[in-house]
């Protein structure tokens, strides 16, 4: 999915769901009623009990597998030709566990403990060429807090 | 919880079958059951009954009899019939009615479930990005667990290979062909840790039960299975669910572990008084798992407990003695039932090559599904 220049347009799968930094972060939501954190930061009718926080950048993978099949469409937006990736759950320390996909990694290097940190890729292409970007953790050289 | 006996049972084999409605299967498991219990279908005063994707129950009395008698439609996910059961035994224990039936069917197309996020409460990217698969759940759920408690991928295998070799005794079962261990732990990944002969598949078919009060039940005659509990709970908080795009960080509870404790007090037993048990294996590693969410063993027990076989059909606590959800496959609204079926079975004695040793007296059923939800049965005789 690395694409090289004229870069094209962009575009996030949803509102909401990460800032767009250079250095991004998800956006998670604090219970104004007990102070809990929780992700995705509702919306609609739900929203008013959240306040959007940013949640930390970096994390430990929790656990992980490969998805192998394509999923089924309706709901799965990605491309046709499938090619198999790597899911898991990232445990941002002092906040909470995240489900995410898993990028810059090779499958059989998986394993619970690795340092990750997020960023921003696409996974799928609207037909006029704009890119669907979506959020992933991959391999940090960095330390964790 | 006493007083409510299972006296007939019927069921439509599980599998594929092309041109054969879920209502149909339906219809063929009640008449099935109602063979069974030597009663006909005027003699039923109420039904509760529910599929997941296959059609609404009630419909069935067109092709049963137009007897008038109150229908109710259930749909509850993995524990459809599970909410059936208890609502029949709630009825028949408020002393409304002393004899009604309880029937469960489903017709899932082929390939994995594609559930739709709205249904859930769920946004849509979180579908559209591909997170949103019960086998990614189970498999995410399985590894963590093996790390941390120290199960290796051949015991899961072994879980696979003693399915298919139950089934192979069991006529209502789809994949009735032993296969080696070898060829489950060889075979595609499906979700890694998971190869593809330890998944159930979604699946077809049809399970009925009547029931009765116990004074009906005496009448009627033939061995008294008694329904000692019935429950269904959903999830509690830090529980680690399917379709969870987070955790929190000290998750840990689960439906399953409520349904079971609330079970285990209705029936007045614990886990140690059991002799036999079905167990949840919408893939083998959930079997391991459940083995400890129910209270059987403490986790990381399992490794012991597979390789000295005692989940076998002569082991102490013989699991999934039809082959379960993974040779049976998964049709969502009769699978709880086709547990409860195959228990039945196993109390009367009546399993054939698949029975039991030691005549069992009691018989332990569990299921789980999104977004969180679980069903308990414990019967007796």
């Amino acid at each position: 999915m690395e694409t090289a220049s004229p870069s094209p347009n962009r575009r996030p799968v949803a509102p909401g769901l990460f800032t767009e930094e250079d250095a991004p972060s998800l956006i998670g939501g604090r219970s104004r009623a007990d102070g809990r954190l929780v992700f995705p930061c509702p919306t609609g009718s739900a929203g008013a009990d959240y306040e959007p926080v940013t949640l930390g950048r970096r994390g430990r993978l929790w656990s992980y597998t490969v998805q192998r099949f394509r999923p089924k469409s309706p709901p799965y937006a990605g491309p046709v030709t499938f090619e198999p990736y790597a899911v898991g759950y990232v445990e941002l320390p002092g906040e909470i566990i995240v489900e995410a996909r898993l990028a810059g990694v090779r499958f059989e290097e998986l394993r619970i403990g690795l340092p990750l940190q997020l960023r921003i890729e696409p996974f799928a292409e609207d037909p006029d060429g704009t890119l669907v970007m979506t959020y992933a953790f991959a391999p940090s050289m960095e330390d964790l807090p | 919880m006493s007083g409510v006996c299972i006296v007939g049972i019927g069921i439509h084999p599980f599998g594929r079958h092309d041109g054969v409605s879920g209502l149909e299967m339906g219809v063929a498991a009640v008449r099935d059951a109602l063979t069974d219990a030597d009663v006909a279908w005027p003699d039923m005063q109420f039904a509760y009954g529910g599929s997941d994707a296959a059609g609404n129950a009630d419909t069935m009395v067109s092709r049963l009899g137009l007897t008038g008698l109150q229908f109710i439609n259930v749909k509850n996910g993995c524990a459809t019939g599970g909410s059936a059961l208890f609502a029949a035994t709630s009825a028949i224990q408020a002393g409304a009615y002393d004899l009604g039936m309880v029937v469960g069917f489903d017709k899932h197309p082929r390939g994995a479930f594609d559930p739709q996020p709205a249904d859930w409460g769920l946004p849509d990217w979180y579908g559209a990005t591909g997170l949103m698969l019960t086998t990614q759940f189970f498999a995410l759920k399985l590894r963590r667990y093996m790390d941390r408690f120290g199960v290796s991928a051949s015991t899961l295998g072994r879980v696979a290979e003693k399915s298919y070799r139950n089934a192979q005794f069991a006529e209502h079962a789809w994949r009735r062909q032993p296969l080696g261990l070898h060829e489950i732990l060889a075979a595609p990944m499906v979700a890694d840790p998971l190869t593809k002969y330890m998944f159930c598949s979604p699946a077809e078919g049809a399970v009925a039960l009547v029931l009765a009060s116990e004074a009906r039940a005496r009448a009627l005659g033939g061995p008294l299975i008694h329904i000692r509990a019935a429950a269904v709970r959903s999830r509690p908080p830090r529980s680690f669910e399917v379709f969870s795009p987070m955790l929190e960080i000290d998750c840990g509870a689960s439906a399953t572990r409520l349904a079971s404790q609330g079970a285990y007090e209705l029936a007045g037993v614990g886990p140690e008084d059991i002799d036999v048990a079905q167990l949840q294996d919408t893939e083998a590693g959930a079997e391991v798992m459940h083995l400890a969410e129910n209270g059987f063993c403490r986790d990381g027990e399992q490794e012991e407990w597979i390789a000295e076989g005692r989940t076998e059909l002569n082991g102490r606590l013989p699991v999934n003695t039809d082959g379960g959800c993974i040779a049976c496959g998964e049709p969502i609204g009769a699978s709880g039932l086709r547990q409860v079926f195959e228990n039945v079975v196993q109390l009367r004695g009546a399993g054939g090559a698949r029975q039991v040793t030691g005549r069992p007296r009691t018989a332990y059923s569990h299921v789980y599904g999104a977004p969180g939800v679980s069903a308990v049965t414990i019967l007796a005789r």
